[in-house]
């Protein structure tokens, strides 16, 4: 009798997670098998048949070297975003932890970038790094300001320069995408008990030395947090390159997720796509992993 | 549990009553949803039509109204924009057939055969004819182009006529009369040696060469493609794409070299490797470029951004005399009926209808493009009369005998903006484009394989 009771018990309980698990499994686990069997047919995306290739994709794509390097110009835009973005984005939520004058203004202030959309922040950036001129006067907000003020030496063509174009990118990523590592992080800073800092101010612990040895451990579970959603959002970035730099600079400006569009809607090949999608998701899935464990230790710690 | 059972117990019954029918409410219109995404449409009075045409729409509607007016068939006009996404729907609305009755497919004729050999789209080649080819023959003959299979088609397409165009389009160089008078010229130049004096020129008095959408792919390809007619002419590059004569040759380092030419004498605009068209179509009504490679549609685009521009059109002017140079042209937007359709006919009535010369002349007038109804002509504005004379030097790759390989043609354009970039010469690019094509025709005969041993399995 109590078996059967537990029996049934367990039946409601799983009942109540049936609906989330199965929205789980049809869109997120039956589609990265169905992706995964696309990847071993070469396929145009349109015609019923395909044919089975096996690993031909994988192999393929192991020496593409316009793959690996796409991965290389995410990566750059991922390391400038963990150190660019969350740097701003804990200073600015140190600042706002503070007692400090109209500090829920500039909680909205700084988290109007992350909801505004990729490719309005896109194409406004477009115009202010613009190089072109009419009548003697840089069109760009940038030139134009560095032209006033006597750095007309400085004043590029921003976007359509190789050496240039992925790190104003990835500024303009960080510069919006850094609302969201601020929320987080001064949520985690006031979790922080203020009695910790009253004791170790009463130890005789100055700024520094309070924010090293109460504040940066404390935090360090948001901030790894902070780092895995950054490396994830920053390995994805696609819109804002779509809407700064279009599908110019040659293949300087190709990121992964621009190469899987490029194989699937103009060159047609949507196992290679596939195989891209796999491949990419596999490496974010081991990143995502590794930040999980270095997580795990910290908290232990 | 017995708290759970007394929790039971305490629940009235006309709400437990109400609980279930909720859920079977729920349920009901869960399977509704999926049966009506997964059902074919049965024949009814409405004939839905999926376009990506933002400019046109409002038009469409009127004229659909107009339609319903006189026939009593509803056409319903769903509008998906951007066109890219429009693309996307397409192909997963083939994939999971549900595809409308009327719609367009924006692809290269390669992809297009794979819809019509698999029935997504209509034979139309019979009621073009009807009535000795009335339909037919009020359309142009260029447009039509993009439409057609011929019986030694490369893609294995029943010879036919499989598209309805309802309007045409060129891509021409405009040029700005003021800026260029500014320069000191009265007139437009007329080969591509006055063309790059010409910039010179404009750039002494410090005003922008040439502006066009080059951050989008296609755009640079366009541009070489009329200069690769100019210098090696239609035969020669259909053997460079059957893998017949290499990119290396002198010919078409010399198209790769006009690139190089246009840098080197500042004839570009700054950032026009990123530009994107909508921002070319921009500098140009802005006055920021004396000339700027675009199309027809670019007309209704000036006239709404200034309406003043004094601003002309030409062919892009050719590098030599002894090949004609051909522009990009014919079948602007076109409409497809969907082979799978229980509606077929009604379609085909609809498409009659709109390409006929009062609906014709209506679209032209309104949104500015050229219309595909040769009779309408007659009510084109001022503006687009010079792009309608681009008609005879016109060509299209959906019209060619064969296309280039999606990969080669991504390593061409590619290569054009390391030119510009100045990253590669020439001769470079040529070589990167060759080992490319090299590389595809080896895939080509290994896929060749893979299919014949795929066939084989299935036999056994």
């Amino acid at each position: 009798m109590r078996n059967s009771s537990r029996t049934l018990s367990y039946f409601q309980n799983f009942l109540f997670i049936a609906p989330a698990l199965a929205i789980f499994a049809v869109f997120y686990v039956f589609p990265f098998f169905y992706i995964f069997k696309l990847s071993l047919f070469e396929w145009n995306g349109i015609s019923p048949t395909m044919i089975f290739v096996g690993l031909e994709n994988f192999k393929e794509l192991m020496g593409d070297g316009v793959w690996w390097g796409a991965m290389g110009h995410a990566a750059y835009i991922t390391l400038i975003a963990l150190v660019f973005q969350n740097a701003l984005a804990f200073a600015l939520a140190l600042a706002c932890d503070r007692e400090i004058r109209l500090k829920n203004f500039y909680r909205v202030i700084f988290f109007i970038p992350p909801i505004l959309s990729e490719v309005v922040v896109g194409f406004i950036w477009r115009w202010v790094l613009n190089p072109q001129q009419q009548g003697g006067e840089y069109i760009g907000l940038l030139n134009y300001f560095l032209s006033k003020i006597g750095l007309v030496h400085l004043a590029n063509n921003w976007l359509s320069n190789p050496e240039t174009a992925l790190t104003c990118i990835a500024v303009v990523h960080s510069w919006k995408g850094f609302g969201w590592g601020f929320v987080m992080l001064l949520a985690g800073l006031q979790t922080i008990d203020k009695e910790l800092y009253e004791a170790a101010k009463v130890d005789g612990a100055g700024y520094w030395r309070t924010f090293l040895n109460v504040t940066v451990p404390l935090m360090i579970p948001v901030i790894l947090v902070v780092i895995i959603l950054t490396i994830l959002g920053s390995m994805q970035v696609f819109v804002l390159i779509m809407s700064m730099v279009g599908q110019g600079l040659e293949f300087e400006a190709e990121v992964p997720v621009t190469r899987i569009l490029e194989a699937m809607m103009s060159t047609k090949r949507y196992g290679y796509a596939c195989s891209m999608g796999v491949t990419f998701g596999f490496i974010l899935i081991l990143v995502s992993l590794a930040f999980k464990k270095l997580l795990d230790r910290a908290k232990q710690a | 549990m017995l708290k759970h059972q007394v929790l039971e117990h305490q629940v009235p019954v006309h709400m437990k009553n109400e609980g279930i029918l909720r859920k079977a409410f729920l349920f009901i219109l869960c399977l509704a949803a999926i049966s009506a995404c997964a059902q074919r449409r049965a024949a009814s009075n409405t004939v839905t039509v999926w376009h990506w045409m933002t400019d046109r729409h409002d038009a469409f509607q009127e004229l659909a109204r107009r339609y319903e007016a006189q026939t009593g068939i509803k056409i319903k006009i769903d509008l998906f924009a951007p066109s890219d996404s429009y693309k996307q729907k397409i192909i997963a609305s083939a994939q999971a057939n549900i595809l409308p009755d009327i719609f367009g497919v924006l692809e290269t004729k390669k992809v297009f055969a794979d819809f019509i050999k698999y029935g997504y789209v209509a034979d139309l080649t019979d009621e073009f004819q009807k009535n000795n080819a009335e339909w037919q023959n009020r359309i142009f003959e260029k447009a039509l182009s993009a439409s057609r299979y011929d019986e030694k088609n490369a893609y294995g397409v029943r010879p036919g006529m499989y598209s309805v165009p309802l309007d045409v389009t060129t891509i021409q160089m405009l040029y700005n009369k003021r800026l260029l008078q500014v320069a000191g010229y009265e007139k437009p130049p007329e080969t591509f040696a006055e063309f790059i004096e010409a910039g010179r020129a404009l750039r002494r008095v410090g005003i922008a060469g040439m502006v066009s959408g080059w951050g989008e792919l296609w755009m640079p390809e366009c541009f070489a493609l009329n200069y690769a007619f100019n210098i090696l002419g239609e035969e020669k590059i259909m053997a460079t794409y059957r893998g017949e004569v290499p990119y290396t040759d002198p010919d078409w380092i010399r198209v790769f070299g006009i690139f190089k030419t246009l840098v080197d004498n500042d004839m570009l605009v700054e950032g026009i490797i990123t530009k994107p068209n909508k921002e070319a179509e921009q500098d140009f009504a802005l006055e920021r470029a004396a000339f700027a490679f675009n199309g027809s549609w670019s007309v209704n685009v000036y006239r709404e951004m200034n309406p003043d521009l004094p601003y002309g059109v030409m062919l892009p002017p050719a590098i030599q005399q002894e090949m004609p140079l051909k522009i990009w042209g014919g079948a602007g937007s076109s409409f497809v009926v969907n082979g799978r359709s229980a509606n077929k006919e009604k379609a085909v009535a609809f498409l009659k209808w709109l390409t006929d010369q009062p609906q014709q002349e209506y679209l032209a007038q309104e949104t500015r493009n050229l219309p595909s109804n040769r009779n309408a002509l007659a009510a084109i504005p001022e503006a687009l009369e010079a792009f309608a004379a681009g008609m005879d030097h016109a060509t299209h790759p959906t019209a060619w005998e064969l296309n280039e390989q999606p990969l080669v043609t991504e390593e061409l354009t590619r290569g054009i903006q390391s030119i510009i970039l100045g990253k590669k010469t020439p001769e470079q690019v040529a070589g990167e484009v060759q080992a490319v094509k090299i590389r595809e025709m080896a895939k080509e005969a290994k896929r060749k394989e893979f299919q014949r041993l795929g066939s084989q399995r299935i036999s056994q």
